[in-house]
C-alpha cells in the first residue's frame, strides 16, 4: 500500500490539517436542521414528568384518577411501569426510570403524563396526588459515609458508591527523605454542563412494532441498550436515532427518565410522545461534575522533582451512581503525567447524598485533582525559589515512557506546550514585573484519547463505519459517531475524502442512527478522532486499494503507480494521465461489484498494568496541554478577571485545525468558568433544593465574561491515532483552572484552595492578612526562597533528607 | 370551554400572515409551534441565553418574553429571514467557523444583524463582546464569533 507520504506534494489531498468547513454547518444556521425539539409527528402527544419536592421521602401512594379524568389525558405512568433498574455502568445499576418505592432527590421523577398538549400535560401532572413521608437526608458526603441511613436502595455498602485505593512506590519513604513537603486541602464545587439544547425525546412505534426513539442523546448505543432492558424489548425492535446535537459537554451521555418515559408512553397509547425538560429539570437532571475534597501531599527534592504523590479524596455523588465507579478511578488514575515521579498512592472515595447525581462533565473526573496538582506544584515552585514553569520542565515525562501506575504513554508534546505558553505570554520578561493585583499563573496536564476497554465488556471493536462509493463519484458513510457540535461529521468526512481523493463535499456522512450505522459506543471520554477515525481509514484504505487496482488494470501499470487525490486517478509517473473519480469508481465497480467496505477500530490491549482497576485510565494515546493564565485581581472588590489566557495543546495531529482551536477555546472557556463563577448548588438548609436553577443564576459566562483566549495547536504525532491524531475536545479544560489559582498567587499573594474563586472568597483571603504576603512575594527570586514558612500556604520545608 | 383566541396580522420574514393564537401564547411558541419556523430555539424559556433572539420592527427582542399578540401589526424577522444580502452573515459564521453545535447561533445572527445595521463601520473587540452579552455560547469561548463580527463589519463598511 502506497502511504500519503510517497504521493507527491502536488497530487496530495491536502486535507489533513487544514480549515474545513463543517459539515451540514449552513443548515444549522439558517434554521433549517431539525434538532430533536423540533421533531414534530403526526398525533404527537406531549409528556411531563411529575417530580419529588423533598430531597428524600417515601411514596405512600400515588393517585392518578384525577389526572386520567382530564379532557386531553392519554396515559399516566408511575415508577411501578418500568421497575427494572438501570445504569450506564453494568456493576452499578442503581436506577429506575421513575422512583419505585421512594425518591431520593428534589427533582427525581414520580409519574409521568402524557396529553394531547403540552398545557393539559402540565395541568393534569399537577392533579396527581402523591402522599410521601419525608426521610431522613444527607447532602454532606462524610456525613453519608458514617450514616445508618441509605441513600439509594441499590447500593451494596451503605452509601459508598465505589472506593479505590492503590499505592505505586514507597510513598511513605518518598514523603519522608523529601526536602519539600507540600501539603493542602482542595475543594472543587459541583459544576454542570448546560448544554444550551435542553435534553429531548420523542418515542413512536410503528405497525410492525418497531419503536424508534429520537434523543438528545450524545451516546445512543448505550441508550439503545438500556431501552431494551428496561422495556423488556428485544433491541432488534428498537431503532435509536440521535438528531443533530445542541451541545452536550457529558451532560447526554447517558439514559435518562425521559427517553425511557416517552418510550413507555408510546408503546401505552400507541402515539408519538415527546419530552421536552424545561431548563429547570436540567440541572435537576445534572450529572456534572462530582463536588471533590481533595488533600494531597507531594515530596519534592532540592531541585523540584517530585517523589511522591499522596492523594485522598471525597466524591460527592448524588443520588445514583451514573459513571461514578469510573470517576472514583479517574479521580486518582489520570494524575500520573505528564510529570514522571517514582511513587504514588491515592485513596477515593465516592459518596451517594440525596442530591441529583453527578456523572462525568468534560475532563471526567480528571479536572478537580489536576486543580490540587498543579496548585501543589506552584506552592512547591514557591517554596523551593524556582520558577514554575521550570520546576514542570524538570518533572515533564518523556515519550514512550510508563507512568508509574503502569500506563503506557505513547507521543508527548508537552514540552513543547511548556514552551509555547511561556513564549506567547512574554512569561520570562513579564512575570514577576507585573503590577501588584496582575499576575501570571501556568499549568499543565494530560487526557486520554478514549478508554482501551469500553463500558460493558465485550470483545468487539469499539468503532466501525461502512463506506459505500457510488457511480456518481461520491462516498457514503455511515457512521455510529455522534457529532454533538464538536465535529465528528466533518472530522469523518475529511478522512474519507483524504483517503479516496474526494472533495469533502462529495463524502455524505449519515451518522447516529441504530438502524442505519454501525455500532459506536458514542461522544465520551475523547474516544472519538482516534477510533471513529482509524476506523474511517480502515475502511477507506481498503476502498481506495480497490479503486488504484481496477485503474491500474485499465492503464496497464503498477496499483501503487495510481493515486487518487483532486477528484481523480493519477499515474503518479505520469501525472497527466489522469481519470475523473466517477469513472473509476464505475471501473472498479465493474470489476468488484458494490464497492462497500466495513472498517472497524480495536483498542490495544497491553497499554496498562495488570492490578485490578489497571485498565481504567488506559487509552491508545494520551494528549498534552499548559495553560498560561493572566489575571487582574480588583483587591477592593474581590472580583478577578482573567484577562488573557494562553492554552497549548499536543493533539497529536490536527486532522481539522479550525475545529481543534475551537475545541482549545472552547475547553479554556469552561474552564475558567469554573474557576471564577460556576457552582452547583443543592441547598441543605432548604431541603435540597437547586439555589439557582436557571441560566441567570448558574453564572454562565457572557462574552463580557470570557477572557481572550489564544489557542496554540501543538503536534506530537502517536503512531496510534488517525494521521497522528489524539484528543482536543477534553484535555484543554484541566490545566486552565490551576492556572488561573496560580496566577491569582502570582497577582496577590493569595491561596485560594477552594473553587470557584468568588470575590468575597478573594476578599476573605486578602483580609486574612495575605495582602502583605503577597507584596512581599513580589519580591526577588532570592528573597522567595529564603522565606522558610510561607502563611498563606502550608507548605513545610525540611532540612534534607531524614 | 373554549380558550379564547386573537387574530393577528403580522409581517413574517417580508410576508405578511395571519393567525390565530391565544392571549397567552409567546411569540416564540407561535412561530415554533404553529408555523413550524423551528430556526429560533429555545433554550431556558425564561430570557437568560438569547437564543430565541427575534427581531420586531428591525429591533432584537426575546421572542419566549414577548406575547405573540404584542406583534400584531408588526414586522417580525426570523433567522429564517435572513436571506439576499443578510444573508451573507451566514457565510461568514461559516467562513470562520464560529459555530459548533448552532443552537445558539440563530440567536445570535440576529442580534449581529441588529448591530450591523444600527452601528456601521469597522467594530472593536469589546464593543463586540457587550453587544453579545445578551446571547450566550457554550461551546465556542466566543473567539471565532468575535473574529465573525468584526469581519462582518469590516467588510461591511469596505463595501465587500
Amino acid at each position: 500500500m502506497t502511504s500519503r507520504e510517497d504521493v507527491p506534494p502536488e497530487l496530495r489531498g491536502g486535507r489533513i490539517g487544514g480549515a474545513h468547513r463543517r459539515v451540514g454547518i449552513h443548515d444549522r444556521l439558517r434554521g433549517v436542521t431539525r434538532f430533536t425539539a423540533d421533531l414534530k409527528r403526526p398525533g404527537m402527544l406531549h409528556a411531563k414528568i411529575v417530580r419529588s419536592p423533598h430531597a428524600h421521602a417515601r411514596i405512600e401512594s400515588i393517585d392518578a384518577s384525577d389526572a386520567l379524568a382530564m379532557p386531553g389525558v392519554a396515559a399516566v405512568i408511575t415508577g411501578r411501569d418500568l421497575p427494572t433498574p438501570y445504569g450506564i455502568i453494568p456493576w452499578t445499576r442503581d436506577e429506575t426510570a421513575l422512583a419505585v418505592e421512594k425518591a431520593l432527590h428534589v427533582g427525581d421523577g414520580v409519574a409521568c403524563v402524557a396529553a394531547e398538549d403540552l398545557a393539559t400535560a402540565e395541568a393534569a401532572a399537577r392533579e396527581i396526588r402523591i402522599t410521601w413521608e419525608p426521610l431522613p437526608t444527607l447532602f454532606d458526603p462524610e456525613e453519608a459515609l458514617a450514616s445508618e441511613v441509605k441513600v439509594n436502595p441499590h447500593c451494596k455498602h451503605g452509601n459508598l458508591t465505589k472506593e479505590v485505593s492503590l499505592a505505586f512506590g514507597d510513598v511513605d519513604a518518598a514523603l519522608a527523605r523529601a526536602a519539600l513537603v507540600v501539603e493542602g486541602e482542595y475543594r472543587f464545587a459541583g459544576t454542570t454542563h448546560a448544554a444550551l439544547e435542553p435534553h429531548c425525546a420523542l418515542a413512536d412505534v410503528d405497525a410492525d412494532g418497531l419503536l424508534t426513539v429520537w434523543s438528545t442523546t450524545q451516546v445512543p448505543h448505550y441508550l439503545h441498550r438500556e431501552l431494551a432492558r428496561v422495556l423488556d424489548r428485544s433491541s432488534r425492535t428498537i431503532r435509536v436515532i440521535q438528531p443533530p446535537l445542541g451541545g452536550g459537554f457529558g451532560g447526554k451521555s447517558e439514559p435518562l427518565d425521559l427517553e425511557l418515559c416517552v418510550a413507555k408512553l408510546a408503546l401505552v397509547t400507541g402515539r408519538p410522545v415527546r419530552l421536552l425538560y424545561e431548563r429547570e429539570e436540567v440541572f435537576y437532571a445534572h450529572r456534572g461534575r462530582h463536588p471533590m475534597v481533595m488533600h494531597h501531599r507531594a515530596g519534592f527534592d532540592a531541585e523540584g522533582h517530585i517523589l511522591g504523590v499522596d492523594a485522598r479524596s471525597i466524591l460527592d455523588g448524588g443520588a445514583y451512581a451514573s459513571f461514578g465507579l469510573v470517576t472514583t478511578y479517574y479521580s486518582g488514575q489520570l494524575l500520573c503525567a505528564p510529570y514522571a515521579f517514582p511513587a504514588y498512592r491515592f485513596d477515593s472515595r465516592r459518596a451517594y447524598t440525596n442530591k441529583p447525581a453527578c456523572g462525568p462533565k468534560r475532563g471526567h473526573g480528571s479536572v478537580q485533582p489536576r486543580f490540587a496538582m498543579e496548585v501543589q506544584l506552584d506552592k512547591a515552585a514557591h517554596a523551593l525559589g524556582i520558577d514554575p514553569i521550570e520546576l514542570r520542565r524538570r518533572n515533564a515525562m518523556r515519550a514512550d515512557e510508563r507512568t508509574v501506575n503502569e500506563l503506557q504513554v505513547g507521543s508527548n508534546g508537552f514540552l513543547d506546550c511548556l514552551a509555547a505558553v511561556e513564549a506567547a505570554s512574554e512569561w520570562r520578561a513579564r512575570r514577576g514585573k507585573l503590577p501588584f493585583g496582575r499576575g501570571l499563573g501556568v499549568a499543565g496536564s494530560t487526557y486520554i484519547s478514549g478508554t482501551n476497554y469500553p463500558i460493558y465488556p465485550n470483545d468487539m471493536p469499539q468503532s466501525a463505519v461502512q463506506v459505500t462509493l457510488d457511480r456518481s463519484g461520491r462516498a457514503r458513510v455511515f457512521s455510529g459517531a455522534s457529532d454533538i457540535g464538536q465535529g465528528s461529521d466533518t472530522l469523518v468526512a475529511v478522512i474519507v475524502a483524504e483517503e479516496l481523493g474526494l472533495a469533502i463535499e462529495d463524502v455524505r456522512v449519515l451518522s447516529a442512527d441504530s438502524d442505519l450505522c454501525p455500532v459506536d459506543l458514542g461522544a465520551y471520554s475523547s474516544r472519538t478522532t482516534l477510533m471513529v477515525g482509524n476506523a474511517c481509514l480502515d475502511a477507506a484504505r481498503e476502498l481506495a486499494g480497490r479503486v488504484r487496482r481496477s485503474v491500474a488494470r485499465a492503464w496497464e501499470i503498477a496499483s501503487n503507480r495510481v493515486v487518487l487525490a483532486r477528484g481523480c486517478a493519477f499515474d503518479r509517473e505520469e501525472p497527466r494521465r489522469a481519470m475523473v473519480l466517477a469513472e473509476a469508481f464505475q471501473l472498479a465497480e465493474a470489476e468488484h461489484g458494490l464497492l462497500s467496505a466495513a472498517g472497524s477500530y480495536r483498542t490495544p490491549t497491553d497499554r496498562h498494568g495488570s492490578y485490578r482497576g489497571g485498565t481504567i485510565g488506559a487509552s491508545p494515546a494520551y494528549s498534552f496541554t499548559a495553560h498560561v493564565a493572566e489575571v487582574e485581581v480588583d483587591v477592593e472588590t474581590g472580583e478577578v478577571r482573567v484577562e488573557r489566557i494562553w492554552c497549548a495543546h499536543d493533539c497529536g495531529r490536527a486532522i481539522s485545525r479550525r475545529l481543534v482551536e475551537g475545541q482549545i477555546e472552547g475547553s479554556t472557556y469552561m474552564g475558567v468558568a469554573e474557576a471564577l463563577f460556576e457552582e452547583h448548588v443543592i441547598d441543605a438548609a432548604h431541603g435540597g433544593l437547586h439555589a439557582g436553577p436557571s441560566l441567570l443564576d448558574y453564572r454562565l459566562p457572557t462574552a463580557m465574561d470570557t477572557p481572550a483566549i489564544e489557542a496554540i495547536v501543538v503536534e506530537a504525532p502517536d503512531a496510534r491515532g488517525p494521521y497522528g491524531a489524539k484528543e482536543a475536545g477534553e484535555g484543554p479544560l484541566h490545566s486552565s483552572i490551576p492556572a488561573v489559582a496560580n496566577a491569582i498567587f502570582d497577582a496577590v499573594g493569595i491561596r485560594l484552595d477552594s473553587l470557584p474563586f468568588t470575590p468575597p472568597r478573594v476578599l476573605a483571603a486578602m483580609g486574612s492578612g495575605a495582602r502583605r504576603e503577597g507584596i512581599a512575594a513580589r519580591g526577588s527570586r532570592a528573597a522567595q526562597s529564603t522565606r522558610a514558612t510561607p502563611r498563606v500556604s502550608r507548605e513545610v520545608p525540611r532540612g534534607g533528607a531524614s | 370551554m373554549p380558550r379564547p383566541t386573537l387574530t393577528l396580522t403580522t409581517t413574517l420574514n417580508d410576508r405578511e400572515v395571519h393567525v390565530v393564537v391565544e392571549p397567552r401564547t409567546t411569540l416564540l411558541e407561535l412561530l415554533r409551534d404553529q408555523l413550524d419556523l423551528v430556526g429560533t430555539k429555545s433554550g431556558c424559556a425564561s430570557g437568560d441565553c438569547g437564543a430565541c433572539t427575534v427581531q420586531v420592527d428591525g429591533v432584537p427582542v426575546l421572542a419566549c418574553l414577548t406575547l405573540a399578540a404584542r406583534v400584531d401589526g408588526c414586522s417580525v424577522r426570523t433567522v429564517e429571514g435572513l436571506t439576499g444580502p443578510r444573508g451573507r452573515l451566514l457565510n461568514i459564521f461559516v467562513e470562520h467557523d464560529a459555530a459548533q453545535c448552532g443552537f445558539c447561533t440563530p440567536g445570535l445572527l440576529m442580534q449581529v444583524d441588529h448591530l450591523l445595521r444600527v452601528r456601521p463601520g469597522p467594530l472593536g473587540r469589546e464593543e463586540v463582546r457587550a453587544a453579545l452579552s445578551g446571547n450566550l455560547c457554550r461551546c465556542t469561548g466566543y473567539e471565532k464569533i468575535l473574529d465573525a463580527v468584526i469581519d462582518a463589519a469590516t467588510r461591511a463598511s469596505e463595501g465587500a
